[in-house]
This record gives C-alpha cells, structure tokens and sequence, in this order.
C-alpha cells in the first residue's frame, strides 16, 4: 500500500516538510463477531464471523491544517476517527504522533495531546457537572495551570469559544445545541492538544448556528495553530472549512486531495457521484447528472477486487479482480481506482447562474425513473464506456446470495 | 438598531440565556409536597414520641385493658392495658428506623456491585450477575422468613435477613444504568482526558445512575416496612414488649369485633406511610430525571 | 386561478393552559397548496414547521391544539370532520412520511405487508391484489428485487431502504397530498439523492401535491417549486423557490442564506445569525426575529408584521423590507 507522500513529493516546495503531526500506516479494525446458538443452528447467520469496519488505511494530517474525513454509512470513518483519538484500538498498523509511534494504550500524558469533538450536543457533556467543575477536572488532573490559576484559565477557554464567565456555574441542560457544543470545545482545548479530532460536530445543529461553530474552527486553526480532522457528511460544510479531503468507502480511503482540487476535478468514481448528489442551493440550480446505483454497501459484505466496482459506472474486468491501492495521480492528489487516468473530465453541475425551467427537469424525470424496468439503472447521462454490468444485479454490496 | 447594537443585543441575549433555562422548582411538584408532608410528618412524631405519646408504650395495666376509645386512651387499650395511641407512636420509631436502615446496606452492596458488574463488563459481569440471578431466584419473603429463623428474632437479624435478599435489585438497577451510561458520549471524553477507570465510576458515572437506585430505594423502604410489619404480624419480628405496627395489627386481630380500632388503625398508619413514601420517591424520581438527564 | 387543494388559514397551534394564558408555538399561519404543486417548507428547530404538517394530518402531540383558524383540504374543512371521517381521508387522499423510518415501520409486520395494509383497508383490494401492488410500488420507488424484499422486516433493510418502503406505503393509496416531514435529513447524501428523485418523479406522476418540511434549502431547492420560511411558529417569506431563495427580502431568510456554507460558493464567507432561536414560553412582543435582526427598528417590535406582497406572488413579514432589500441584494 503506498503511502501518501509517494512520488508527488517531488513536486512539493523544497523545504524539508516536518512529520505529519498524525500518521496512520496501513490500519485496520476487524471486530469479531459471534452469532448466538439460536442463530448459528438456524443457519442465518450467512457465514459472517467478521466485520472489517478498516482495510487498510494510510492517512496523514498535516500540522495546522483541517482534513475532511467524508463517507457515508458504513465507510469506517467513525471507527477511523474513534482510533485516532485513542478510544478504540486497530486490529492491525500503526499510528505516529510528530513522528513518535504512539503506543496502542495511551497514558494521561499522550491522551492529551489529540482530543475530540463528538457529534451529539446532547450526550458529550455529562449532565450533572457544571462547567465549571468540568474544566477544573480537567485543569488540575493534568496541570495545566497552579491551581489558583484555574478560574482563570476557565474563563479564559470560555472566551476563547465565545461563551462568557457566568457560563461557570451553569450545567449543560440550560445551554442550546450551539452553546453545548462550544462548551464541549472548550473542554477539549483545556488539555492543550495539538490535534482535534471532530467528529461531524455540526450535523445535529440547526444551520444558522453552524456557522458559528464553523468559524470557531477555523478562528482555532488560525490562532492556535490546531490541527483539525474533521468527520463530516455534509460536503458544502468540507468545502467550505477544509484544506484536504479524504474520502473513505467501505474501509478505506479512496481518494485524497486538496478540497477545490477533489470537488473540480474528482478522480474516483464515488467521489464523483459524492459531488453529484450534493443539493444545490442557488435558485436554478439543479445536478441531475447521475444518480448512484444501490445502497450504501454493509462493511460485511465487502466486494472481491475494487470494493466499489459493483456500483460504479467505469468498472471493466480487471476491477472485478484487483483491488486498487491509493496511488498518486496528480500533484497532492492520491485516488485508489485503477482507471483513474482513463476518467472523462469531470462535468460540474449546470453553471448556476444559467436559469433551468422546472417543468423541463420533471419532464426529464418522467422519462427516466417512472418506468419500473429502468429503476434499476443509474440516470441517463452516463459515460458509455465498457461498463459490464456488475456480476450480480441484485443490490449489491448488501446480503449478496450469490457468492 | 445599527448593526453594532444589534451584535451586542444579540450578545446580552447569549449571555443571559445561559441562565435563562432554569430548573422547575421543586416546591411545583404536588406528588413531591404531599409525600414530603406525610413523611415529614410521621418522622415528627417518631421524634417527638417521648414528648407527645400520653402513656408508656410498654408499662402493663391489667386492670384497664381493652378499653374502648376514651378521653383518656384516645384509642383504647389492649389487651395487656398499654395505651393503643402510645403504641401507634412509639411504634413509629421503630418501624420507620428499620425501614430506612435496613435499605441501607443493600443499596451500598448491590450498587457497588451493579456498578462495578456493568462498568467491566466481559466475564466479571457474567460471573456478578449469575450470583444475582441465583439470588433472585428466591422469594423474597420466604428467604427472609427463613433467614429470620436461622439468626434468630430481633433487629440485626432483620437487617441481616432482608439485606442478604434485597440487594439483587440494586445491582440489576444500576448495572443496566452503568452499560447506558458507560457509551455515553461524555464518558468516552472523560477517559480520553486521561481519567482513571476508578474517577470515572465515581465521579462521572456514579452521579447519572445513582438517581435509579435512590428512587428504587424509596420503595424499598415501603416494602421493608410492609416486610417487618409481615414478621412482626408472624410474630418473627421485633421481640414484644416493644410498639411496632406489625405485632400490634397481631394482637389486635382477635378483637376485630370488639375492638376493631387495635387492629385497624395501625394498618391504616401503615398504609399511609407507604402512601407517603411512595409519593416523596415519585417527587424525587421527578426531580431528579428529566431536566438533569439531558 | 386553480382551486387549493389544501388551504391552511390562519391556523394558530398551541398549549392550553388552565389559568395562566396560552402558549402560542405557530401563530397565525396561512398556507396555500394547489393540486400538484411540490411546497416547501423552511425552518430551524422551533420554528413549528413540523407542528403544521401534523396539524394536517391530524397528528398534534398530546397537549397541543389548533387554538384558532382552519385547515380545508378539496373544499372541506378539516378540522371539523368527525375523527372517522378524518381518518378516512389519511390514506387514500392525505399520507405522510417522516423523518426516521425505523420508528414509523412496525418492526414486526414484513415490508410487504405494511404496504399492502393500506390498499386493503381503503381501496377495498384482496389480500393478493394488495400484496402485488406492493411490489409494484417498491419497483417504482426503486427497490431492486422488490418481491423478495417484500417479506423482509424493516430491521434487515438500510436506512434508504426503508425510507423508500415508507414512500411506498404512503403512495400506495394514491393520495393528492403527501405531507413529508424532513424525510432525507437521516440518509447518507447519495441516498438522499436517489430517494429526493423518486419523491419527484412519482409526485409528477400521479400529479400528487407535495408539502415539504425540512431545514436543508438545498433541498428545497432541489425537490419544490414553491416554499414558505417559518421562524418561530410564523411565516416570515413565501413564494416560489426560484424568488425566495434568488431574491429574498426577509432578513431571516437572506440570514439563513448567508449562514448556509454554498457548494456552489466555496470562498464566501459565512455570516452566522447572531443571538438565539426564540424562547416560545417568552415571546417578545411585535416581530419574532426582531431581536437577532441588524435592519430592525423600533416599529419592528410594536407589532408582529403582516405578509405584504414584495413581488408578484412572492411575500414577506417585514415592514423595512423595501428599504432593506431595496436595489441589489446587500
């Protein structure tokens, strides 16, 4: 499996790029699983005795910068995301803290250095602390401060999120989503790490308070120099707030880039049915271009060669049978499909500022997704290439019955 | 308003709702008061007996038993003479003491058991809790009863005996609030701050699920109430001369007839205490749960 | 003019309380849905969106009622039907999908089965008529090897899945309206593609009117021709999409607009709304979105502002609008 830094190193600035402040070499999560006797006797449980949530990941974040993680269900993003933080431990691979391997049961002193955001506003703070006490836990356990400095430095944390002092006393019921969330930044900053690991920390807030949060970030990024991985679903908020972006389907990465680089021109194929199922925003504007086949895949069916081939609309023999590495194909730019070469351009959405007639686009759909006989197929505009059709037509990636 | 006042408005509000979510007074909850006010009342008396009880609860008077209701006996006399009322309160003592006492060590017992069951998990679970299966097993008077017998009558043994079967509870209670609270988000981030297995039990878990037990706990306090008014009624329970509800429901069951109000009336105190308990843990599962939970 | 198919007017919803006075949640709201149009409706979390849709349906939660106005749907008025009645319409005219389909599927019944349940009851089909229309409606919704999927329980499907079987079940009866309460906020964003172009497509289809709730204007805008933006329990903007979301002339929706990070605008920078989503129980007097608004004065807060037409067929709840959005847009 290469690494990220293969051969476009060369076209990278000549200073000499200090470690990445996290590494992650060729990790995987594999959880064992044991059907109970009921179900093993009935014969249901389809062979499964595990679940590889991770196959085999390389990542890297950079000091000070924010790289997106995106995937949907099943990618292993959270599990990615849950390792790197220290709560889980992979089955296999390693993981480097600034070039020192961090060891798989971490003590109080390296736990701190890599802190998380978690997505529930709700469950992250525990109900019965205040503030207060929860900052000073955190303070006096690792010494931050003197302890008479304590206050201080949790007001000081409390304004660095924009919350003010007589959020001390209060407990976590009597704050909203946004605040909460805050306040859970604010916890996570008090040991001074120098990663952040957030995991989709905006999808469970209303959108005008997302902006907040999300300008928090950034202002961290920028003032303290954190470094930020950032789970996230929606891809309007990766654009917006992200350097990189790494994309993971079903236990691995699949693509790597910069974020406007990735979205103008997305060198694997899911990535580019990613960008093509984001909804737009601006009046008229409408991406019909291609609608993905299939459900998102069960991490315990994993297809044989390239895991994506039975969804995706280039696949040939040969990705029946390999499984592609992530390989460099351009400047900063890692995707793991063997035909990444060979893709057309990529062709955005309609230009936004063009003015598209509703009743021409459902006269479009009537055409295309009404008659039960095409259901299946992906939309109109696809790329004629040799697309076999996947070996089993039934949904793929799911229970699959035949072998 | 500019743009600048508008932001600082805007502020003022951010700052001030920060307080603006208070908490329900606890004083709102009718069930809370009325239980408070029962049970306030009755521990009053408990406290009070040697000062508002207008006999010796115990001192014989042969020649005056089973008087009927009088200005005297309020509530007549038995049948050894004692003053009914005198006994009705200085029973309280004794049964609302070993009522609250004997919850006491089961809660301590079966929480730490619970807890530490739920918190491990793996084979210590397994083990913890296939011990508490065989326990509950058993029905719960019948093992009292029987346990009762084995130390021999008087208050230790009760405590003992109700003690050794009602812990189980506890540690089911709190074992299935521990696995909830255990991947509950603020716990994952409690142990990546570098907290230790034992500082988060106590200090993070402990407070989130101990409200479950403290609310089973109030009833438990009526069920053992109810169970040493069973051993006394048995006559198992407290050793006699001394007042306690359930031998005084004993003695008076064979003047139902005559005396009906020997009987009845410290079952209906029993019954009230339950009302009363069972009201204040109501109040307190209130209090306690929904706005503090999230 | 084409009669509305549903025409909610002045519908006022709260919490009646014994001696203290009532806790208004949607105030004074006016909807008008004419037969196949697909309608959208815009909010944050407490701005009652939600509470409207179930209003329609019939659906409030224990504790809340219509404290005032109507809701007529093809002429007749809903609210005063009889429940029988009422129930009757749910189903063959009126159906609804929400938001997380694990808990609107009965976990216990095969998929196939609660489609069909529906066809029985109101179409008056047999056991195997229904049970066939229920695989032809998965086809339609795009399920593939829909006849075996029909014995499956909801637990063996994905999450896209199943929001198809809950379309599917809701179009089976061909109703007129379908209520959807933030259908695709819980799917994975390709799957919400797919199942928003589904929605599309059966809607124009059987020429079913869509009442779409949701607080993703992405999707408004993907899914509606015409739209509503709520702000706490009030309509603050209407009209079509292409003029609410190009043109807006309220500053909560230019607000929303600005906050929202843009995919189409990368480097735009985003401008949070300042202050808080009202608190219901200690509503300020006169215009809800006073208190976070930059263009508000002190008229805002006298009273609640009227909608006022700002262009042909497209509203506003905002007495400074003209001078707000006066010339380009700020």
């Amino acid at each position: 499996m290469s690494s990220t830094t293969g051969p476009a190193a060369t076209t990278r600035p000549a200073t000499a790029l200090p470690d990445p402040v996290l590494r992650a070499s060729g990790l995987t999560k594999t959880y064992r699983l044991r059907p109970s006797l009921a179900t093993r006797l009935a014969r249901r449980d389809d062979g499964r005795t595990s679940l590889r949530a991770l196959d085999g990941v390389d990542l890297e974040l950079r000091q000070g910068e924010i790289l997106a993680l995106v995937g949907e269900s099943g990618s292993g993003k959270s599990t990615l995301a849950k390792i790197l933080v220290g709560g889980t431990t992979p089955t296999s691979g390693d993981l480097d803290h600034r070039g020192e391997a961090l060891p798989v049961r971490r003590d109080k002193d390296a736990s701190r250095r890599i802190q998380m955001v978690f997505q529930d506003p709700y469950s992250s703070l525990n109900p019965r602390l205040s503030v207060g006490a929860m900052l000073r836990e955190l303070l006096l356990l690792h010494q931050v401060v003197p302890r008479a400095e304590v206050r201080a430095e949790s007001v000081r944390l409390l304004n660095l999120v924009g919350l003010e002092e007589d959020a001390l006393d209060a407990y976590p019921s009597q704050f909203s989503g946004g605040q909460r969330q805050r306040l859970a930044i604010a916890r996570a900053l008090a040991v001074r790490p120098d990663v952040l690991i957030a995991d989709e920390p905006v999808s469970a807030l209303d959108v005008s308070v997302q902006a907040t949060i999300l300008d928090l970030f950034a202002r961290l990024q920028r003032e303290l120099g954190l470094s930020i991985l950032f789970v996230a679903h929606n891809l309007a908020v990766v654009q917006h707030l992200s350097q990189r972006v790494a994309v993971m389907y079903l236990g691995r990465i699949v693509e790597v880039a910069e974020t406007a680089e990735l979205f103008a021109n997305p060198r694997h194929p899911y990535t580019r049915a990613l960008v093509d199922s984001i909804p737009r925003m601006r009046a008229g504007s409408v991406n019909e271009e291609f609608v993905l086949d299939g459900e998102p895949p069960s991490p315990f069916d994993v297809p044989a060669g390239c895991r994506f081939h039975p969804r995706c609309p280039y696949a040939v023999e040969r990705c029946r049978t390999e499984d592609p590495a992530l390989a460099a194909v351009g400047a900063g730019h890692d995707s793991a499909c063997l035909r990444a070469a060979e893709l057309p351009p990529f062709q955005a959405p309609p230009d936004p500022a063009a003015s598209i007639d509703r009743v021409d686009v459902r006269e479009e759909l009537q055409d295309e997704t009404t008659d039960p006989a095409e259901v299946r197929g992906p939309a109109e505009p696809r790329h004629p290439e040799e697309h076999p059709s996947p070996g089993d037509p039934g949904t793929p990636g799911a229970r699959s019955t035949d072998a | 308003m500019s743009a600048p006042t508008a932001v600082l408005a805007a502020r003022r509000q951010t700052r001030r709702a920060a307080r603006s979510r208070s908490l329900r007074p606890w004083y709102r909850s009718g069930t809370l008061v009325a239980g408070l006010v029962i049970v306030g009342l009755l521990v009053l008396v408990a406290v009070l007996a040697p000062v508002i009880a207008p006999f010796d609860p115990v001192k014989q008077d042969l020649l005056n038993a089973l008087q009927p209701p009088s200005g005297t006996h309020l509530l007549g006399t038995d049948k050894y003479g004692r003053d009914v009322l005198s006994r009705l309160i200085w029973g309280a003592r004794v049964d609302l003491r070993v009522g609250f006492l004997a919850v006491l060590i089961p809660f301590v017992v079966g929480t730490v058991v619970g807890g530490v069951a739920g918190y491990a998990g793996g084979w210590l679970d397994t083990v913890l809790m296939r011990v508490v299966d065989v326990f509950f097993a058993f029905p719960f008077y019948v093992m009292v009863i029987v346990l009762v017998f084995v130390f021999g009558s008087g208050e230790l043994s009760i405590y003992l005996a109700i003690a050794a079967v009602s812990w189980v509870s506890y540690a089911k209670i709190v074992r299935g609030e521990v696995l909830v609270a255990k991947e509950q988000d603020y716990v994952v981030a409690a142990r990546l701050g570098g907290m230790s297995h034992a500082r988060i039990l106590v200090r993070h878990i402990g407070p989130n699920v101990l409200s479950q037990a403290i609310i089973y706990g109030m009833s438990d306090i009526v069920m053992d109430i109810m169970a040493i008014v069973t051993l006394g009624y048995l006559g198992l329970g407290i050793a006699p001369p001394t007042a306690e509800w359930g031998s005084m429901i004993n003695d008076g069951q064979e003047f139902i007839t005559t005396q009906w109000q020997q009987a009845t009336v410290p079952g209906l105190v029993v019954v009230l205490t339950s009302l009363g308990l069972s009201w204040l843990g109501d109040g307190v599962s209130d209090l306690l749960s929904p706005e503090r939970r999230k | 003019m084409v009669a509305p198919l549903l025409s909610v007017s002045a519908l006022t919803l709260g919490v009646r309380r014994r001696g203290r006075p009532d806790t208004v949640i949607v105030e004074d709201l006016s909807i008008d849905i004419a037969p196949g149009e697909r309608f959208g409706v815009v909010g944050e979390s407490g701005s009652g969106k939600s509470l409207t849709l179930r209003a329609v349906a019939g659906l409030l939660p224990a504790g809340v009622e219509v404290l005032s106005g109507g809701i007529t749907y093809d002429g007749k008025d809903l609210l005063g039907l009889p429940a029988a009645a009422r129930r009757r319409l749910m189903g063959p005219e009126i159906a609804m999908i929400f938001q997380e389909p694990m808990t609107a599927l009965n976990p216990v019944v095969r998929v196939g089965d609660q489609i069909a349940e529906g066809p029985r009851r109101h179409l008056g089909l047999s056991k195997g008529d229904a049970a066939q229309l229920a695989v032809e409606m998965m086809a339609r919704t795009g399920i593939p090897d829909p006849a075996r999927r029909a014995r499956a329980y909801p637990h063996e499907l994905s999450g896209g899945l199943r929001q198809r079987i809950m379309i599917a079940m809701a179009v089976s009866c061909g109703p007129r309206l379908l209520l959807c309460d933030e259908p695709t906020t819980a799917l994975d964003v390709t799957v919400q593609h797919q199942v928003l172009k589904v929605l599309e497509a059966l809607c124009a289809d059987g020429g079913t009117a869509l009442a779409f709730v949701t607080h993703d204007l992405a999707v408004v805008n993907q899914t509606c021709t015409d739209m509503a933006v709520m702000y706490a329990g009030h309509i603050v903007e209407s009209g079509s999409v292409r003029d609410v979301l190009g043109d807006p002339r309220h500053p909560y929706t230019k607000g929303l607009l600005d906050s929202a990070p843009d995919f189409d605008q990368p480097d735009r920078r985003l401008v949070p709304i300042p202050g808080f989503p009202p608190n219901l129980a200690a509503r300020p007097s006169g215009c809800p979105f006073a208190p976070r608004c930059s263009f508000a004065v002190d008229a805002c807060t006298a009273a609640v502002p009227a909608r006022e037409l700002v262009a042909p067929g497209h509203t506003a709840a905002c007495r400074e609008s003209d001078r707000i959005f006066e010339g380009a847009l700020a």
